[in-house]
């Protein structure tokens, strides 16, 4: 256990190492002057190359690099080695520490992916299990045609549609906008009611997709595990089907569904991006959108680092967790 | 009064192309402690017309018909809460894969202790201990230490024996085995078959043996029935059904026996495929690939009746008692001529 978690780790830093090193080099080649974008309009050639200059931007890319890896160490080794707190840097445009553009940014995104998830799988569970159970009834083909109109439409439109209907002509919930859980700014509505209530649509919005892919993969499962032969084992033994289905099936249909669960979170992360551009939400989606548009690399590479961990992080959290729950695997 | 009487079983399933006749119109007897062994090629209906006994069959699709006495009670008829009740307790049932056959996600301590659970008011710890003098039973080595552990970590013939173990713990009147040595190699086969005789005599149940391994049947069996195509075509004692086979079908399948002891170019092999049962062949089902087919067989049926001088011996063929008679005997002839 021990050894595969310093494995996993090991993976982990050369993972890290792979993903920044792409993005940055693509921020190096795009024909896109970062220094004339944050300099303003009004700045002259001079003024430009001083802005370079100041952001470090005049020296080669290897350079700019390692003074990226050297701010997120965790130990500085100038004057003396000591620790001190990783730093992504400061966003070219605003000035401001992009640990802080992300840390105001994360919970947004982690309350929509976390709420979505929790909302995907209380829709997908129940319908998945039981149009597995009813194979052809009505409510199997209701639950099929959701899951086309899911997997076929765009979180776009459909968050388009949603805030149109819902939140516009019926008014039942906020157009746009997101509300603090916990320390609303000053004239601003916070708290969890008005945090839940800001996020129902974007949830909505956000879980339809991976709703949809669920039911129909959490039907396929469960149909398949019906079919087992231990699952007969169970009936002859005389068990009751509410106990078939606890015990034998559904424990056995849900073990892939933890691993594509771990796996999705990964995809969600950036089908929030959409999400959170239709509902303005302050997320991470939305402030890498904005960053990028302003050629701000520091703060684009702060949210692909923050992912990057999170992703990692999920991951790790699922293998150990699939380890757990299934006893055939051993991490070794 | 026997244990078990199944009449007429009929089990017809529904399924896209048509109607499927997988059991049409099977009949057997079964006494107390007595072993029965089902005999015939993949597809002739064995394993369904046990499944139907058991109620294991999808209810959806099924069609079941005829009946199955058990100790005065029709099983066919019965409602699936009662059938429930017997299941597991008075009728169990072990499968031809042990491989697949256990829940791959619980210890098998855990599935033999559901087992009893399930038909015994007992206490955890007691089924607990009941479940490990089972596994003891039936010879699994270290069995304390053992019963903890998930499927995976048994061989095939070890789980066969906790999948027995599981069968048995709660003193089944009846144990249906369906082909529970085909997926083990040879050797163990052996111990399995020699383990549930043995048990048979100590626990006194009786066994329905479904096999299409006629050495098999030489084995374990008191009685045999052999199916062809939902049917059945021979009905015998074990000794009378080696001693004087009856329908050229069962010759066919002695035929086929692989031997150690004799230098055979070849194995026998009846000819061509079972029938689909969508569409079976009308007249004697097996006619199509019996090698002494007449006209009477393309067009009727034969009933099964009982041979002139032995009532015991049921056979289903219109050919004349003096062909059978000298049919087999050259059949057992060579066979001993190739043993020699």
């Amino acid at each position: 256990m021990i050894r595969y978690l310093i494995r996993r780790v090991l993976w982990a830093i050369v993972l890290f190492f792979a993903v920044t090193v792409v993005s940055f080099v693509l921020f190096f080649i795009i024909p896109a002057d970062p220094a004339k974008q944050a300099c303003g309009q009004a700045c002259t050639q001079v003024d430009v190359t001083r802005v370079k200059k100041f952001l470090g931007l005049d020296k080669p890319i290897y350079v700019q690099y390692g003074k990226f890896v050297g701010r997120l160490m965790p130990i500085s080794f100038t004057g003396g080695p000591h620790f001190k707190t990783p730093s992504l840097g400061n966003s070219f445009f605003s000035r401001q520490p992009v640990n802080d553009l992300v840390l105001r940014a994360a919970p947004v995104t982690a309350s929509l992916v976390l709420g979505g998830v929790i909302l995907w799988m209380l829709v997908a569970v129940p319908i998945g299990v039981l149009s597995a159970l009813r194979p052809r009834s009505l409510l199997d083909r209701a639950s099929m045609t959701f899951v086309l109109i899911g997997i076929s439409a765009h979180p776009v439109w459909i968050g388009l549609i949603f805030a149109y209907f819902i939140g516009y002509k019926w008014g039942i919930t906020p157009i746009t906008g997101y509300a603090d859980f916990i320390n609303p700014p000053p004239g601003e509505p916070g708290g969890p009611i008005q945090w839940a209530y800001h996020l129902i649509l974007p949830w909505m919005t956000f879980a339809i997709l991976f709703a949809a892919l669920y039911v129909r993969m959490i039907r396929a499962n469960v149909l398949e595990t019906m079919n087992e032969d231990y699952v007969r084992t169970a009936r002859a033994k005389g068990a009751p089907e509410s106990l078939v289905l606890r015990k034998h099936i559904l424990r056995n249909a849900m073990l892939p569904i933890v691993t594509m669960l771990g796996m999705d979170i990964g995809l969600a992360l950036g089908g929030a991006v959409f999400t959170e551009s239709v509902y303005s939400l302050p997320g991470l989606g939305r402030t890498s959108i904005q960053a990028l548009a302003n050629y701000d690399t520091p703060t684009v590479m702060g949210v692909i680092v923050f992912a990057t961990v999170a992703i990692i992080v999920f991951n790790l959290i699922v293998d150990v967790l699939y380890a757990w729950i299934d006893p055939r695997i051993r991490l070794a | 009064m026997a244990l078990l009487e199944v009449q007429d079983l009929k089990t017809y399933f529904r399924t896209d192309d048509g109607i499927v006749k997988a059991v049409d119109g099977v009949s057997f007897n079964l006494e107390k402690g007595k072993t029965l062994g089902i005999v015939g090629e993949s597809g002739s209906g064995k394993s369904v017309t046990c499944l139907t006994i058991m109620g294991l069959n999808n209810r959806r699709n099924t069609i079941t018909s005829g009946r199955a006495m058990f100790k005065d009670h029709d099983l066919i008829a019965m409602s699936p809460r009662r059938l429930r009740d017997i299941r597991g307790n008075d009728i169990a049932m072990i499968f031809q894969d042990p491989m697949t056959s256990l829940n791959p996600v619980h210890t098998i301590g855990r599935q033999l202790v559901e087992a009893i659970l399930l038909h015994r008011d007992v206490t955890k710890a007691q089924a607990r201990a009941r479940a490990l003098e089972m596994l003891k039973a039936v010879g699994i080595p270290r069995a304390e230490r053992r019963i903890d552990d998930y499927p995976h970590q048994f061989s095939g013939g070890m789980r066969q024996r906790v999948m027995i173990a599981m069968a048995l713990v709660n003193n089944p009147d009846l144990l249906i085995a369906d082909e529970p040595t085909t997926a083990l190699d040879v050797t163990t086969q052996a111990q399995i078959l020699s383990l549930m005789h043995k048990l048979q005599e100590e626990f006194g149940s009786a066994i329905i043996m479904i096999t299409h391994d006629l050495g098999v049947v030489a084995e374990i069996a008191d009685d045999v029935v052999v199916m062809y195509a939902a049917e059945v075509v021979e009905k015998a004692p074990v000794g009378r059904l080696f001693e004087r086979p009856h329908m050229p079908y069962t010759w066919g399948l002695l035929g086929s026996l692989p031997r150690l002891d004799a230098t055979v170019e070849r194995l026998v092999q009846i000819q061509g495929q079972p029938p689909s049962m969508l569409n079976p062949p009308r007249g004697c089902r097996f006619h199509p690939r019996c090698p002494y087919v007449m006209n009477i067989c393309k067009t009727d049926d034969p009933p099964l009746r009982p041979v002139p001088d032995e009532p015991e011996h049921l056979d289903a063929c219109h050919l004349d008692q003096e062909t059978k008679d000298r049919e087999a005997k050259k059949l057992l002839e060579t066979m001993r001529g190739a043993a020699a």
